[in-house]
């Protein structure tokens, strides 16, 4: 799938280690043989070059050029209009609010996550293969009406609309119904993650600690959580970026109310539509920073989950 | 706790699966039936109005014909971004393996705006295209690029972890045997990997057919022309027609629904069918 985690980049290591290993055993003999074959499977250099050339072309008009269009449109009217922008008070509200609500939507989803995960990694039980096709439903829906359910559901002329108008509550329109929407459209990040990894694992090791008197929630934590930590890690790092960044389900839920429901991706496009498009770049630079930063984090986790099973692996060799 | 029938001596299964099966219900299928029960409460007649009038059936075409485009580049680009990760070495090559992720990472609205920047008529690669008389950006040529942009990552990730595992004697063998290197491309490599080149094609449409923020920047939303399904929807809501935008919704719902049913089939069918082994 899509994101297919730290585990697999694990293996993958693991299985050139053994390449290695065999290629320095039988060195003497195949050296001649490796060049030979080397050539046959390999392509020739222009060949070489030019898909990489094109490769890296592709790469930049698609990804590297409009990185780098954000920061220079960003910094067009100088860094005084840049960092006006981005202290001014409706943008500092827009943060605050990104960052409630991503604060919220992530750890409901992660609680999910481990639970979900649990329940399907270590037992068996009817209708399994139909649950996890459920969790993955989220992403196959498209974020408008992700937003559209919640309208459907807490607007005014929704199902509870007129309980919630009679007791002065709002959902929609508000920040609640973002919250929601942010939690519908992040809903699968830490399960899927957490899936796959836990039915590796197996449940030796929490029977193990059972066996040897723990309770159940000394197991799962000395246990289970050590064990999951980077992938857990992995996903909440994905579900964060996704809850920060969303805009078409929040755009439908939130009602555009300047310093009270605008969240950053909402407020760029506000600036944008006004033709104020250094603001609307400066605002935007900072999600652009803060896609960077997942990128490095997540390759981080990457690297400490391939070192962490190359070290297990060790371990068993020993 | 403990659960008989599974012979399981783990603690904990009634409490997990119940909380994720409530919480699941909560945020996710309760509102999702919600749009069903709405719009079955249409008439037949009120529900063909809103999902089969011209600007919605234009907007089907552009959303699934850009969608299939974006798709179809990716497929092309990807495997290719994919081969040359694998089975080249040149510099900054773990670097730009990172960075095929950033689509997942940037928020859809700065991609929209960023790729309207640089694609419009004085942007830095519009103002190369206009001498042409090719416009992008506010056409829905605009609409493809936004999707191709979002896909990206997609069948990369797929294909990647295929190739990786490769083994390379099978093309030694095929090479010893005198196949040459566009035939061991063609029928030992390509055979290995088109059921991950599907659906990472599969993820990327269906992606690419929800997809909002990062198209209505660069698409110019003209009806008729290059306005997306998602945004009739948005427009239908801000005019206060929630039983229309409900019955449009339902439509894009049915076939998100079949095309997610349809990539883990396919998966099933291709883990039984070539193994495992990825």
């Amino acid at each position: 799938m899509a994101f297919s985690g730290g585990q697999i980049d694990a293996l993958v290591m693991l299985d050139k280690k053994e390449d290695l290993m065999s290629v320095t055993i039988s060195q003497y003999t195949k050296y001649t043989d490796k060049v030979a074959s080397n050539r046959a499977i390999s392509e020739a250099a222009w060949v070489r070059y030019t898909l990489i050339g094109l490769t890296l072309l592709f790469l930049s008009l698609f990804l590297f050029i409009p990185l780098a269009a954000v920061f220079t449109e960003a910094l067009r009217k100088g860094a005084q209009t840049y960092f006006a922008a981005i202290v001014e008070p409706d943008a500092l509200s827009a943060i605050k609010l990104t960052l409630i609500v991503a604060g919220i939507a992530v750890p409901m989803n992660l609680v999910f996550g481990v639970a979900a995960a649990w329940a399907i990694a270590k037992f068996e039980f009817r209708g399994k293969s139909f649950l996890t096709t459920l969790i993955d439903l989220p992403f196959a829906v498209s974020p408008v009406v992700a937003g559209l359910i919640y309208v459907l559901m807490f607007g005014l002329q929704g199902w509870f609309g007129g309980w919630l108008s009679d007791h002065d509550f709002k959902i929609v329109f508000a920040i609640p119904g973002i919250v929601l929407a942010t939690t519908f459209v992040t809903f699968p990040f830490v399960a899927r993650e957490l899936i796959p990894l836990m039915q590796a694992q197996g449940k030796e090791e929490e029977e193990a600690a059972l066996v040897l008197g723990a309770s159940g929630w000394q197991m799962f934590w000395r246990v289970t959580l050590p064990n999951i930590k980077w992938g857990l890690l992995y996903g909440v790092i994905l579900c964060n970026a996704r809850a920060m960044g969303e805009f078409g389900a929040v755009s439908v839920v939130s009602g555009h109310i300047r310093g009270l429901t605008n969240t950053l991706p909402l407020h760029v496009e506000i600036l944008y539509n006004e033709y104020n498009y250094a603001a609307a770049f400066a605002v935007a630079s900072l999600l652009a920073l803060l896609a960077l930063l997942t990128l490095a984090l997540k390759s981080y986790v990457e690297w400490q989950a391939a070192k962490n099973a190359a070290d297990i692996e060790k371990e068993i060799k020993e | 706790m403990k659960n008989k029938h599974n012979k399981n001596t783990l603690p904990g299964f009634n409490l997990s699966l119940g909380y994720a099966v409530l919480y699941l219900s909560l945020i996710v299928l309760i509102p999702l039936s919600a749009t069903f029960f709405k719009a079955f409460t249409l008439s037949w007649a009120d529900f063909w109005q809103a999902v089969a009038s011209p600007r919605v059936v234009a907007s089907y075409k552009l959303t699934f014909g850009a969608s299939l485009i974006g798709a179809l580049i990716n497929v092309v680009f990807g495997l290719l971004t994919a081969w040359v990760l694998t089975r080249y070495h040149f510099f900054g090559k773990k670097f730009v393996d990172a960075f095929v992720d950033f689509p997942f990472a940037l928020p859809t609205a700065v991609a929209g705006i960023a790729l309207s920047a640089i694609y419009s008529t004085n942007g830095w690669i519009g103002s190369w295209l206009e001498p042409f008389g090719i416009h992008v950006a506010y056409t829905p040529l605009g609409v493809v690029v936004a999707l191709t942009f979002i896909g990206l990552p997609f069948v990369v990730r797929t294909v990647q972890p295929v190739l990786e595992d490769l083994g390379a004697e099978v093309e030694e063998a095929a090479a010893s045997l005198g196949a040459n290197r566009w035939q061991v491309f063609y029928k030992i490599i390509l055979p290995a990997i088109w059921p991950a080149l599907i659906t990472g094609f599969a993820l990327a449409f269906a992606r690419a057919v929800g997809e909002y923020g990062s198209v209505i920047f660069i698409a110019g939303n003209m009806p008729m022309v290059s306005e997306i399904t998602p945004l009739i929807i948005i427009t239908k809501l801000e005019q206060y027609d929630y039983a229309g935008a409900t019955a449009v919704a339902a439509v894009m719902l049915v076939i998100s629904f079949i095309l997610l049913f349809a990539i883990n089939g396919f998966q099933w069918w291709s883990n039984r069918r070539f193994g495992n082994a990825r």
